[in-house]
């Protein structure tokens, strides 16, 4: 892809992204930050990349570092968030 | 099924990262999935479906990497991916609601860290990231400057997110550590970054990249430390914001969708959080990221008017018995709620109030905590509905009605010097009016402690407040048990 398209996309992104996040509800900071702290870890795309490859070892190994610390992030962030989320409850109505 | 044979003949088609539409069109479904995640945090009820979608675009991502690629070393692949996995997963189980926001600085470590960790390998085996020039055989001068900001942009978010964890965490002082000529340093370093960054684009030698990283992890270091507790929420939030712009300026390395999409999505999410919090306490981003607030103030305002002033006390049964006569009884949270543990004996004390029909709500100020959001949680963990937990426009009014304030282990935010007083370090923040309360419950550990602005509270002296000095959660207790007779 070239630079512009690619470009775009990233403009475009941020826009949606800042219409998205102000629609989230204060009472949601918290869940917001640690789910976006999971979907960061989309950077593991990166790491497989470089631990997948032949071409240079260290590489490798620096991308099997990354794999693992994003996993960290992906699973822990995502659980912790669910977590966080399940305890959210509305009033009983009786 | 059908997805994977769908991506897998893509990925026949495909030629190192030349990448075909499906392949393409994969990414953008993780991107959209991301996208919908967030959206569904709109509001509790949509927000676990919104969560699921996130994971499934997680999955997307990750299945349609390892299918477009040679992969060589799958075992070594999905042993790194078990052994985080099993870590991080432990993790998420076993904190404590209370820990949240040290739990988040530290995951911005590490996605800071894995950005780091990306851009060197992407630097040391250029050709398997498709970045490699096919005339010169070096890489792509825009993919340098993409790789060059992403790894600084990592490496800040990394120490910095460590020394907000050892902040958050109380293994550093929450105090500002304010060094000599500290602005100089800092603009010097930045400066000295994106010089080198430039240069990069004419010389790719090694030593530029590796003194950019080293260069990126002092400045993150040295950006933080002067910064004070009570602004951790803003600088959380910015860390959050810099772990995506960190994503996304990998993602144009690689030219992927799903890692921009998602870059700019948390990117933004950070930044208006850090927005939030800044218009929540009337300072400007700049003054935060200064650092240095609190020390000032507590050497400035600390001395004069704090001492030796008539105040009423209160005991538990007194605070029982008032609010049991109240009909209306406004909660209001802060950080020693937080410290002391005291939500559960706090709602226990709310289920009691409601049973002799007072109607009981809670105030929640933006910046109470050390992290947006961060008394809605605790209070959620507790059991207390969502629908009774109000933010502070929508119940700010209400507290003329109200008969009974109950504040603990908040402070500043109540603080009506913020609207009086031009000289006071909180000036123009916007406050809960519980003074305009009947009465005002004010549950603090003692009378000296000021909040983090430093600043005295006329709310402590005035003729319809008492105050409750004891630990939080103790108090909370004893009232409970004075509520039960």
């Amino acid at each position: 892809m070239d630079f512009i398209s690619i470009l775009s996309i990233f403009v475009l992104a941020c826009f949606v992204g800042y219409y998205v996040v102000w629609s989230v509800t204060p009472a949601l900071h918290t869940p917001l930050m640690a789910v976006t702290n999971a979907i960061s870890s989309v950077i593991i795309v990166g790491a497989l990349v470089a631990s997948a490859e032949a071409g240079s070892a260290a590489a490798k190994y620096l991308g099997l570092i990354a794999v693992t610390l994003a996993s960290v992030n992906i699973f822990g962030g995502f659980a912790v968030t669910e977590r966080m989320l399940a305890m959210y409850k509305k009033k009983e109505r009786k | 099924m059908m997805l994977q044979t769908v991506i897998a003949m893509a990925a026949a088609g495909a030629e190192g990262f030349a990448a075909s539409p499906f392949v393409s069109l994969a990414y953008l479904i993780a991107g959209v999935l991301f996208i919908l995640a967030l959206r569904g945090l709109s509001s509790p009820a949509s927000s676990r479906r919104g969560n699921r979608m996130g994971m499934a675009g997680m999955a997307i991502a990750v299945a349609t990497t390892l299918y477009t690629h040679d992969v060589i070393s799958l075992p070594e692949i999905v042993g790194a991916i078990a052994i985080g996995g099993a870590i991080g997963f432990v993790i998420a189980r076993k904190i404590e609601m209370t820990a949240m926001p040290q739990l988040v600085a530290a995951f911005h470590s590490l996605v800071g860290l894995a950005a780091v960790l990306v851009g060197a390998a992407a630097f040391l085996n250029p050709g398997a990231f498709g970045i490699l020039d096919a005339l010169t055989g070096e890489i792509h001068n825009a993919s340098r400057i993409e790789m060059g900001l992403g790894v600084a942009i990592g490496a800040i978010t990394f120490s910095g997110s460590v020394i907000a964890f050892l902040k958050l965490n109380g293994n550093m002082s929450g105090k500002p550590i304010m060094l000599p000529a500290r602005h100089l340093i800092n603009l010097g370093t930045l400066a000295a970054i994106l010089g080198l960054i430039a240069y990069f684009v004419t010389d790719q030698s090694p030593w530029i990249f590796w003194t950019v990283t080293a260069l990126s992890f002092i400045i993150g270091f040295l950006l933080i430390i002067p910064i004070g507790g009570a602004d951790m929420p803003v600088v959380v939030s910015m860390l959050n914001s810099y772990s995506g712009w960190a994503a996304a300026a990998m993602g144009f390395t690689l030219g992927n969708t799903a890692m921009i999409i998602t870059g700019a999505l948390v990117g933004s999410s950070g930044a208006i959080l850090s927005y939030i919090m800044c218009k929540a306490m009337n300072r400007s981003f700049i003054s935060v990221i200064a650092g240095g607030f609190g020390a000032e103030a507590a050497s400035a305002g600390g001395g004069a008017s704090a001492v030796d002033r008539p105040y009423k006390r209160g005991s538990a049964e007194d605070a029982a018995f008032l609010m049991k006569q109240a009909d209306s009884v406004i909660i209001v949270p802060g950080y020693g709620m937080a410290v002391s543990q005291a939500q559960h004996a706090l709602r226990e004390m709310g289920d009691l109030l409601k049973k002799e029909g007072v109607s009981v709500k809670y105030a929640i100020h933006p910046v109470a905590g050390r992290m947006p959001g961060h008394m809605n949680v605790l209070l959620a963990e507790a059991n207390v509905p969502y629908d009774e937990v109000f933010e502070l426009e929508d119940i700010n009014s209400e507290f003329g009605q109200a008969d009974v304030a109950f504040v603990i282990g908040a402070n500043d935010v109540t603080n009506p010097a913020a609207k009086t007083d031009k000289s006071s370090p909180i000036y123009g923040m916007p406050i809960l009016d519980v003074a305009n309360a009947k009465s005002v419950l004010f549950v603090k550990r003692s009378m000296g402690g000021a909040g983090y602005a430093g600043v005295d509270n006329e709310v402590f002296y005035m003729d319809n407040t008492m105050m409750l000095l004891a630990d939080a959660k103790k108090m909370v207790e004893e009232i409970v048990k004075g509520l039960a007779h």
